[in-house]
């Protein structure tokens, strides 16, 4: 754990913690609303945001490239709530009419442009870059109090940790409106609060964590920490403040034990290379899901004992 | 244009034909798979299914090179995939049945992981110094650049036998998709049925996977049959038009993909797809929005005129401009709003239709009949001559208007 470690391995894993945790906090409500699959979707799309963005600015600078995504995230909730009501047209089914249309058309526009000369292909959008954003300045644990080299840390770390910071602080402030409206969406409305708007506002939170997370890691574990530590952590208990706890656990959990494994996994093996980061992560997630559903004490539906 | 025209006379060449005539089969039969998913509300059950191939790809290429082969026949991979989303399948399933987790976490879980290992496979994969691993990646969006007769003809087979398993099958999984609960007690084994409906779906998807890409190919799962709603609501014309959709969508995007350089095929066949659905949104008899504008339209004269026709019965000034514009145009009022002979008639009949409604509610039975009153039905409408007489005899005789 020395020199070599923070180098190359601190920031990824940071990355990954704090993507992890941007994305586990909105995804709570989100499975409890039924909506598990709304990060689904927006992580789709933001392929085509950044394409267009790409398009129009001509530069792969980050800014440009957070807003394209996140007008195509809120371009797709339009149209899937469209597409919705005006069709009559059950909202899966409309959800994967939007995504999968506006996915093509990414994929469409990135070919039919020219943009061999930067990195930006399908591969990358989906898997993300996790390795590649080490902190060469570092030499060592005492980097961490070095100004000159904290300025060389991957830019993706303080914009990652902003935007945790802010969902968490957003969780936090809202929590009542929130846990009320979606447990109770009838009581909520009928003691005055604006349930679609803190509807629309769960969406959008959801798809800023998404195009943040997207651009640091890639869209897999994007969508694994929308659904996976949730849904282990709704398996442990029936409290939702302990189910954010839980749920903030398992994604730590899933990103600091799928880096670890990734990066050093193979070589403990005796293979040479490691594996993706991203996928990896996703994969352990998904282990603490199935032992949770294997074993979780809250596993069963009401009025089902466990087991049956 | 030519070359456009070239492709979709199968003009273009061996191999462009060879893809537009199984994108077409392809697309007939992710178009009749998807339907009875798409009714079952169970559409995004596509996505887990498709995203779980990839591990099964990745498996399936491991194992042949390490029997010593070069990891890249179709057969073998496709095997792999349709193994590996089986599983997805069961656990989307089990996951939905066995825990309080709802299906679409399941579906979500599912996809991203089983997504997430095929993505660790793929990286161990590209580390190997054996075996042709170059390709696998045309997996996660289909090429059709090196298709063989051989992948042809397992498009084509794989998709007629899913045509012809949903033909056998189509009652009952009708059945389940509408009422699972009737179903059963009808003796349809509804799980038996659901797990054929998804193993179909799994079938094309995996059938798929090299012309489309497991990305896209929900999207040839969803949209045909979604697009075909809009026009019937009859499950089997659902089902053909879906399929004819599908089918047609393949065929033109892959002819377009043939007639230019850098449009690929999946993509171009989803955005066909996708335009059918607009137009079918917009202009579907029934359940298209410019009809239900127009049937709004229609429906909002009705109230205007009626009401109109109430003011100028009871001499009430009429101040509404679309009210006024409807009586004008029908030469019940003249310019200045004066009721002409022709619109005192109306409005003497209208009144009398009203009051019949009141003797009809007062005294009649039936809140079946009498429910149907909605302040624009005529009365002639559901009750007979015979009734109406008898209402008119409780009424007295007809009054004057007033103005």
């Amino acid at each position: 754990m020395g020199a070599e470690f923070v180098q190359f391995s601190l920031a990824p894993i940071l990355i990954g913690v704090l993507a992890s945790v941007a994305c586990a906090l909105p995804g709570n409500f989100l499975i409890l609303r039924r909506q598990a699959l709304i990060g689904d979707a927006i992580s789709h799309v933001v392929l085509p945001g950044i394409v267009v963005a790409f398009l129009v600015t001509g530069t792969v600078a980050a800014f440009p490239m957070l807003m394209g995504a996140g007008m195509a995230a809120l371009v797709a909730v339009v149209l899937i709530e469209a597409i919705r009501r005006l069709g009559g047209i059950e909202p899966g089914a409309a959800m994967g009419v939007v995504f999968t249309s506006l996915f093509a058309g990414g994929v469409l526009l990135l070919e039919q442009s020219d943009t061999s000369g930067v990195h930006l292909d399908v591969e990358h959008a989906l898997m993300g870059n996790l390795e590649t954003l080490i902190w060469l300045r570092a030499e060592g644990w005492g980097s961490l109090f070095d100004p000159v080299a904290l300025a060389g840390l991957p830019p993706e770390l303080p914009r990652m940790a902003v935007v945790a910071a802010l969902i968490g602080c957003l969780t936090w402030v809202f929590w009542r409106p929130l846990k009320l409206s979606t447990f109770d969406e009838g009581f909520a409305r009928a003691i005055g609060l604006p349930v679609s708007a803190i509807s629309l506002g769960l969406v959008v939170t959801a798809a800023v964590a998404a195009v943040a997370a997207f651009d640091a890691v890639g869209s897999i574990i994007v969508i694994a920490m929308f659904i996976c530590p949730p849904a282990a952590a709704r398996l442990m208990t029936d409290s939702l403040s302990a189910q954010v706890w839980w749920s903030l656990g398992f994604a730590i959990l899933s990103a600091i034990l799928g880096y670890v494994l990734a990066g050093y996994g193979p070589i403990w093996l005796g293979f040479a290379n490691s594996v993706s980061a991203a996928g990896m992560i996703a994969t352990v997630s998904g282990v603490i899901l199935g032992l949770a559903c294997l074993v979780g004490p809250r596993r069963a539906r009401v009025g089902v004992s466990a087991g049956a | 244009m030519a070359a456009f025209l070239d492709a979709l006379t199968l003009q273009a060449g061996y191999n462009a034909a060879l893809v537009a005539i199984g994108a077409a089969l392809l697309g007939f039969a992710a178009g009749t798979a998807g339907t009875f998913l798409f009714l079952r509300k169970r559409a995004l059950v596509s996505d887990a299914v498709a995203h779980a191939t990839l591990p099964g790809v990745g498996i399936a290429f491991l194992v042949m090179v390490a029997l010593g082969g070069e990891g890249r026949s179709l057969l073998g991979l496709l095997v792999g995939s349709a193994i590996s989303a089986w599983v997805g399948l069961l656990l989307v399933d089990w996951i939905a049945r066995r825990t309080r987790l709802a299906e679409d976490a399941a579906i979500g879980a599912v996809l991203s992981v089983f997504f997430g290992f095929g993505v660790v496979l793929l990286t161990v994969i590209q580390t190997l110094d054996r075996g042709r691993q170059a390709g696998l990646e045309d997996f996660l969006l289909g090429s059709t650049a090196g298709m063989l007769m051989q992948d042809a003809q397992i498009i084509a087979i794989g998709g007629a036998l899913v045509v012809a398993l949903i033909w056998m099958l189509r009652r009952p999984m009708t059945l389940v998709s509408f009422d699972a609960g009737y179903a059963a007690t009808m003796g349809v084994d509804t799980r038996r049925i659901d797990l054929a409906m998804m193993a179909l779906v799994m079938a094309v998807t995996v059938i798929g996977l090299k012309l489309v890409g497991l990305i896209l190919i929900v999207a040839l799962l969803i949209i045909p049959a979604v697009t075909a709603r809009f026009w019937t609501n009859r499950v089997e014309l659902v089902l053909w038009t879906a399929g004819a959709i599908g089918g047609l969508s393949g065929f033109v995007g892959a002819a377009l993909s043939a007639s230019a350089p850098d449009l690929p095929t999946g993509p171009i066949i989803v955005l066909i797809a996708a335009g059918f659905f607009a137009l079918s949104l917009i202009l579907a008899p029934a359940r298209g929005v410019l009809a239900a504008g127009l049937a709004h339209r229609r429906f909002q004269a009705r109230v205007h005129r009626r009401q109109g026709l109430l003011a100028l019965v009871r001499g009430e000034p009429i101040h509404d401009p679309l009210t006024l514009r409807i009586l004008r145009a029908e030469g019940v009022i003249r310019a200045d709003g004066v009721a002409t002979d022709k619109g005192r008639a109306l409005a003497a009949k209208i009144a009398r239709d009203e009051r019949r409604w009141d003797v009809a509610r007062r005294v009649h039975q039936d809140t079946s009949l009498t429910g149907r009153y909605d302040g624009l039905t005529p009365i002639e409408e559901v009750f007979t001559a015979d009734q109406i007489a008898d209402f008119d005899a409780r009424l007295g005789p007809p009054q004057p208007v007033a103005g």
